[in-house]
Formats: C-alpha cells, sequence, structure tokens
C-alpha cells in the first residue's frame, strides 16, 4: 500500500466525518454554518450603519463579503488549541502522520466557507450586483491562499498548544484583536494615512481585502496576491518548522 | 527458534518533566527561573536500559506496577515514541488496539465508525470496503451497527474496536488492557481471535494486569519493576513471583 494512498484515504475519511456530522440534520447544519457570519453582520450593520451612519454604499453586502471568509479563518484557528489535544488517545498510539489532523481541520471549515458562498451571491443580487467571471479561477486561487495561510498557523498553534495548555485563551484574545485590525468591517481606504502602512504588516489584511475585492468589484489586485501569498507560504514555512520540532514528543506529554 | 521481529536492545527512555509548562504560559512566565532550571536537570525516568526480543509469532506479556514503564514500551514499539537511549527494532505492520472510543466519532454509525478506524490504523477505504462485512459479522451488533454510537454501551464499543483491529491483519500486535470489557462470550471469542493470530505467526505484545488472561494467552512474561526489566520467563513463573512480591 502506498504513503500517497494512504495519506488521501486519511484527508478524505476525516473531513467527510466532519462534514457528514454537520450536515447530518441537513437544514440545520447548514444555518449553522451561516448563523454566526450573518448574526455578526447584523450587529454591525445596526451599530455603524444605522447608528453611527457610517458613509457607504450597500454596507450589509460589504460586511458579509467580508465576514464569511473571516469566519473561515477565525473558526480553524480557535478551534487550533484543540485539535491535538481532543485526539489525544489517537496520538499517543497509532503512528500516524499528525499534520492530518489540523489538515482535514481546516479544510472542513474551507468547505463550510465554500458552501456559503451561494449566501454571498443571494445578498449580490438583493443589492443589485452579479457574480463576475473572473470568480473562476478567483475564488480557488484565494482559497488556496487562504487554506495554507490557516493550516500553517494552526500548526503552530496546535502543537505548541500541547506544552501550554492555556495558549487557548490566548488565541481567542489575539483572534479578536486581529479581527479589529483587519480591514472587515471597515475599508483600508478609511484608515487614516500615517497609519495606513501598518496595515499590511497584519498577514491576513491583504487577503481579506482581495476577498472583499474580489465579491464586490470582481477585481484581483496583483500586489495583494502576492503578499498575501507571500504571508501564507510564511505561514506555512514556520508550522512546518515547529510542528517537525516537536511532534517527536507529543507523546510524551500527552 | 524464529526470528525475533521485535528487538529492543539497552532502551532508556526519559523525559523533561512537563508539568511546568502544560500549567500554561503564565505559570511559565510568573516562576521562569524555576521551571528552566527544572526542565534543564529534571528528566523523568521511564525506561533504564531495557533488554528484549520478542519473536515472530510469540505473544509476550508485560506485566507490573501502575507507572512502572509498561505502557512507554508499547508507546516505543509502536513508534509514537522515540528512545532516548539504544535501539528500537519492529519489523512489521504494527496494530495497536486503542481504549474504548478512541477513534471513534459518537454521532456516526457503527458503519461509518469502522470505515473511519479503519483508515486511522492504516487501511486504505477500499480495504476497509473488502472487510466490512467480515467485521460486522464478527463484531455481533447486528441491527446496532447502522445506529450512532452513542447509543452503544460500553460492552458493544469494545465489541466494534475490537472487531476492527482484529480484522486489520497486522503482524504485530499490541494491547494495552483492554480484554476487560464485554461479556463472557465476546471475550472468548477475543481470546479465540488472538488464538487464531498466533497461528497465522501474529506477534502479539499484552500489557495487562489480569493474571489469569496473561497466563491464558502469553508464551512469555516480562515484569516490569522500577521502569527496568525485573524478571523474563514462563508464565507461570513470572506471574508466581510477581504475586508473591505484591501480596
Amino acid at each position: 500500500m502506498s504513503n500517497f494512498e494512504h495519506y488521501r484515504d486519511l484527508i478524505f475519511v476525516l473531513t467527510q466525518k466532519e462534514i457528514k456530522v454537520r450536515y447530518k440534520n441537513t437544514v440545520l447544519g447548514y444555518l449553522w454554518s451561516i448563523t454566526n457570519p450573518l448574526a455578526f453582520a447584523f450587529v454591525f450593520f445596526i451599530a455603524f450603519k444605522i447608528i453611527m451612519r457610517i458613509q457607504m454604499e450597500d454596507y450589509a453586502l460589504f460586511l458579509i463579503a467580508g465576514l464569511f471568509p473571516w469566519q473561515w479563518f477565525a473558526n480553524s484557528m480557535n478551534a487550533s488549541p484543540m485539535v491535538f489535544l481532543g485526539n489525544a488517545s489517537l496520538v499517543k498510539k497509532v503512528n500516524f502522520p499528525r499534520n492530518i489532523i489540523p489538515f482535514t481541520m481546516v479544510l472542513q471549515d474551507m468547505i463550510h466557507f465554500v458552501l456559503s458562498i451561494p449566501v454571498i451571491v443571494l445578498f449580490m443580487f438583493i443589492y443589485h450586483k452579479s457574480p463576475a467571471l473572473i470568480w473562476i479561477y478567483g475564488i480557488p486561487l484565494l482559497l488556496c491562499i487562504q487554506f495554507l495561510m490557516t493550516y500553517g498557523l494552526s500548526l503552530i498553534v496546535s502543537s505548541v498548544n500541547l506544552f501550554f495548555r492555556d495558549l487557548e485563551r490566548v488565541t481567542s484574545i489575539f483572534m479578536m484583536l486581529l479581527f479589529y485590525f483587519t480591514p472587515i468591517i471597515y475599508p483600508e481606504t478609511m484608515i487614516p494615512d500615517k497609519y495606513k502602512h501598518w496595515v499590511y504588516l497584519n498577514p491576513v489584511s491583504a487577503l481579506m481585502i482581495s476577498w472583499k475585492n474580489l465579491f464586490l468589484n470582481g477585481s484581483l489586485e496583483m500586489s495583494s496576491l502576492l503578499l498575501s501569498l507571500g504571508y501564507s507560504l510564511l505561514a506555512l514555512f514556520a508550522g512546518y518548522m515547529v510542528f517537525g520540532r516537536l511532534s517527536r514528543r507529543f507523546a510524551e506529554v500527552l | 527458534m524464529k526470528e525475533p521481529v521485535i528487538v529492543l536492545d539497552n532502551v532508556s527512555k526519559s523525559f523533561p518533566v512537563y508539568h511546568h509548562i502544560t500549567g500554561g504560559i503564565k505559570n511559565f512566565l510568573f516562576n521562569l527561573p524555576k521551571a528552566l532550571n527544572s526542565m534543564r536537570n529534571n528528566r523523568f525516568e521511564a525506561l533504564k536500559a531495557i533488554s528484549f526480543k520478542v519473536h515472530k509469532g510469540e505473544t509476550l506479556g508485560i506485566i507490573g506496577r501502575n507507572g512502572s514503564g509498561k505502557s512507554t514500551i508499547l508507546g516505543l514499539i509502536a513508534g509514537v515514541l522515540k528512545p532516548s537511549g539504544g535501539t528500537v527494532i519492529v519489523q512489521g505492520r504494527v496494530a495497536p488496539l486503542l481504549e474504548l472510543g478512541a477513534g471513534f466519532h459518537t454521532e456516526l454509525t457503527g458503519r461509518e465508525n469502522i470505515m473511519l478506524n479503519g483508515v486511522l490504523l492504516g487501511l486504505t477505504r477500499a480495504g476497509v470496503l473488502r472487510k466490512i462485512n467480515e467485521i460486522i459479522e464478527f463484531s455481533e451488533l447486528g441491527q446496532f451497527i447502522d445506529q450512532p454510537i452513542r447509543v452503544y454501551s460500553s460492552g458493544m464499543l469494545a465489541r466494534l474496536g475490537f472487531s476492527v483491529v482484529s480484522s486489520l491483519d497486522p503482524e504485530i500486535l499490541l494491547i494495552d488492557e483492554i480484554l476487560v470489557v464485554g461479556d463472557i462470550n465476546f471475550q472468548k471469542k477475543c481470546i479465540d481471535r488472538m488464538n487464531g493470530f498466533k497461528k497465522r505467526g501474529v506477534t502479539t505484545v499484552f500489557v495487562s494486569h489480569s493474571m489469569a488472561d496473561v497466563e491464558r494467552t502469553c508464551d512469555r512474561v516480562m515484569w516490569i519493576e522500577n521502569h527496568s526489566v525485573k524478571m523474563i520467563g514462563k508464565p507461570d513463573e513470572v506471574i508466581a513471583q510477581y504475586s508473591k512480591a505484591t501480596a
């Protein structure tokens, strides 16, 4: 039996497991995937459009186009600390490629995101916009970039959390900060000039901006694309370094 | 005598005492000097200079008090732990028998869990599909096989787990204190299946606190005391000595 075949089947059954569990009760499962970002969008819409009266057209659509991809990233990152810890008995006893566990976790969140794209399209129709042809390669491209970045960061968080068990709390605080420092609920054009360059130090900024431009304007900007690709490769590299160092010790610490 | 398939030669295993860091970052930072010092100097010795061989088709029992290092030996053989010193040589496909419900998902049916567990333990999907009827039949779960396993009793879970592992066609089987669950009939079936393995030349390493099970199934028994081998030999002799020491 080849290694590749086994890898492929492992990823397949583990992902299928999560998808099956989530959608066993089809309608409810789907609702859970989209309720969270929709509720967020609703809250921000009330706060910023109705109360603070932000000067932006189609603000609801703008929120949804940013919050859905963010939700994928946030779900994966917030689940990361527990992925190895939650599978302790497997990690302790079975000698299989452990990076498969965070890999399938991120993959499964990606699938939930892809399945929620029709909701974005629905909102586009409400605002008299329509999907662009560029989506055909734009979406897969951004999916790949975000997958690599999320997977890389998830490897770090999940591995380190086995040693420092309170990393989970740090992660959730960090994710909250990251959310407000990323142009998701506000456009990057509103950031004052003197802070503007800082936003690109944030590894997910360029990516989230790309998603929004792709959904709202049907455009892909090369510079944002390359910047996010750069960050995602960096995250992947760092992820493998940390995982490679620590994975030998997983069974000792569990 | 047949060739050895598991060889542990002068193997020791120690690891840093992790409790300073698993207490969390906050704890670690507030006790930084102490924590660093302890990590550098304090190592827990789980095994000291262990040597033994297991031959093809043999069933080796490992007995000893809690915390003496029995499970660490299984970890080394399974390859999830790396030795700190000495060499571990294992030839053949290793299948560990997992504890109750590990690698199962409670919302999935028995059938879906067989697929999940089989692939986790090293089969391909096609491989599991070829064997699934045999596995279901052996598990004696009947109608329950298409129910989510959250409705299973612990005995039924154990049956499902053992059925998957025993169909893996393993060359080396690792069992860590597991046969105690299930009713008498199924226990007997498990012992039969293990004897069947033995006939086919499957090597088994069996950790247990049940002296009756060890005596019934093992060809040789190793007694681990204080992280090293205290005695290794015929089941009745080793068990007699062990019982005398612990009584």
